[in-house]
């Protein structure tokens, strides 16, 4: 048990993070949510212009700037990329379309389960469907190539960016949209996000905690590691629930979601298949683009491409539920894993 | 003894091939990783597989040496 301690303590403590964000003024279920975040971001920065989600989300910026304060200080820094750039920005936008269908990450359905949403539940049998297609494609060689070293300046992009994104928030607000209602407008304090996004992500640095990762391992390679990460931040969450009277067991009625199960399903499958040939889950991809991960930076920005794009395109549901274009985006993005998957085989078995 | 270049593979990969190559040859492989998250997801699966793990630091690089137990 010794040896999973920092994921399993990385899970609770990112559960911990996520009440006391919801506690003090985050949208209820998404203390933390990597792709609304995200697409936040994407809201305040004008890239598409629906005004309920609007709001440059510190976290987003704390978790890539704590994994790269921690990687910097444990000398895990290492700049590199180059690993199919352009489908990894491609799988970032099917990722982030996936997460927007149901509301939310692989954290945030999580966040909502611990809540008492069953909606989510629905949603986490679909990403594991999901994550069992990726593995099936890992099993058969599935390979996004090598990456190779890059310039620190390279590795340093995304993060460099972040800050100048918190500098602008700051300092020149009247330069970005900020949500007056709706989700975009439920938010803690800048410092109060900032410093939950800080700790989230140089623990999550730290104990490589992925909720893809959790799954697929397990499927891969019966190795349970990463999952008591995702089981610890359950417990953490359905017991700080219940002591703060937020469990609300059921279906209807629940914060931020629909209750359309073959949409929560479907979408979340998409972001578990997605998350397995990426390598990672939105947060793990978040984390690594601190590290200097460029390949991941890449991810990061096509997720906030894909979630203008899912707003300009009416693809997100909300709690209304899904859209007929959003089931359009569906299938459409079914099909682009299908190309991806099938086209990154090693038929031959090469370099194995 | 199965030689693997995992250099520049995103995790699972090295993990994947680790696994491959003591399929070919269960009795040892040499793993070439360039990242301290592939060391330790291979040591992981390694020991979790009954084998022993002797890891060599070159540089950027990290040579990892499984023996069956």
């Amino acid at each position: 048990m010794k040896k999973h301690l920092s994921v399993i303590l990385t899970g609770a403590v990112i559960g911990i993070v996520a009440l006391a964000l919801v506690a003090l003024g985050n949208p209820a279920n998404m203390g933390i949510c990597v792709a609304c975040f995200i697409r936040d971001t994407a809201g305040a920065l004008k890239l598409d212009s629906a005004t309920t989600v609007q709001y440059v989300r510190p976290e987003i910026i704390g978790i890539i700037l704590g994994s790269l304060i921690l990687s910097l200080f444990r000398r895990e820094f290492k700049p590199r990329g180059g690993s199919s750039p352009i489908t990894r920005f491609i799988l970032g936008i099917v990722v982030v379309i996936g997460a927007l269908i149901f509301l939310g990450c692989p954290l945030r359905m999580l966040l909502r389960l611990g809540g008492g949403d069953l909606n989510a539940l629905v949603g986490l049998v679909g990403f594991a469907c999901g994550v069992g297609i990726g593995v099936l494609a890992l099993n058969r060689g599935f390979s996004l190539k090598r990456a190779y070293s890059q310039s620190t300046l390279e590795g340093a992009g995304l993060p460099a960016m972040s800050i100048v994104l918190l500098v602008i928030a700051l300092v020149f607000p009247s330069l970005l949209a900020f949500s007056t209602e709706g989700p975009g407008s439920m938010h803690a304090a800048v410092w109060a996000s900032l410093a939950g996004g800080l700790i989230v992500g140089g623990m999550a640095q730290r104990s490589r905690f992925c909720m893809a990762g959790g799954i697929r391992d397990e499927l891969l390679f019966k190795d349970f590691h990463l999952l008591w990460g995702s089981v610890s931040l359950l417990v953490v969450v359905v017991i700080g629930n219940l002591l703060l009277g937020k469990f609300h067991l059921g279906f209807n009625n629940q914060p931020i979601a629909h209750t359309d199960g073959v949409w929560n399903f479907l979408g979340m499958a998409l972001v578990g298949w997605g998350s397995v040939l990426l390598g990672g889950c939105p947060l793990r991809q978040t984390v690594l683009s601190g590290e200097g991960n460029t390949d991941s930076a890449i991810t990061v920005l096509g997720m906030l491409v894909g979630a203008a794009l899912a707003y300009n395109f009416g693809l997100a549901s909300s709690a209304k539920g899904v859209t007929f274009n959003g089931q359009i985006a569906v299938g459409v993005a079914a099909l682009v894993l299908i190309a991806i998957t099938l086209f990154n085989l090693n038929r031959k078995g090469e370099k194995a | 003894m199965k030689n693997v270049d995992a250099r520049g593979c995103a995790c699972p990969e090295p993990v994947v091939m680790t696994r491959n190559a003591l399929k070919q040859d269960p009795s040892s492989a040499v793993i070439l990783v360039d990242n301290t998250c592939a060391v330790e997801n291979i040591t992981r699966f390694a020991h979790n597989s009954g084998y022993q793990v002797n890891v060599t630091k070159d540089g950027s690089e990290f040579k990892l040496t499984l023996k069956k137990q």
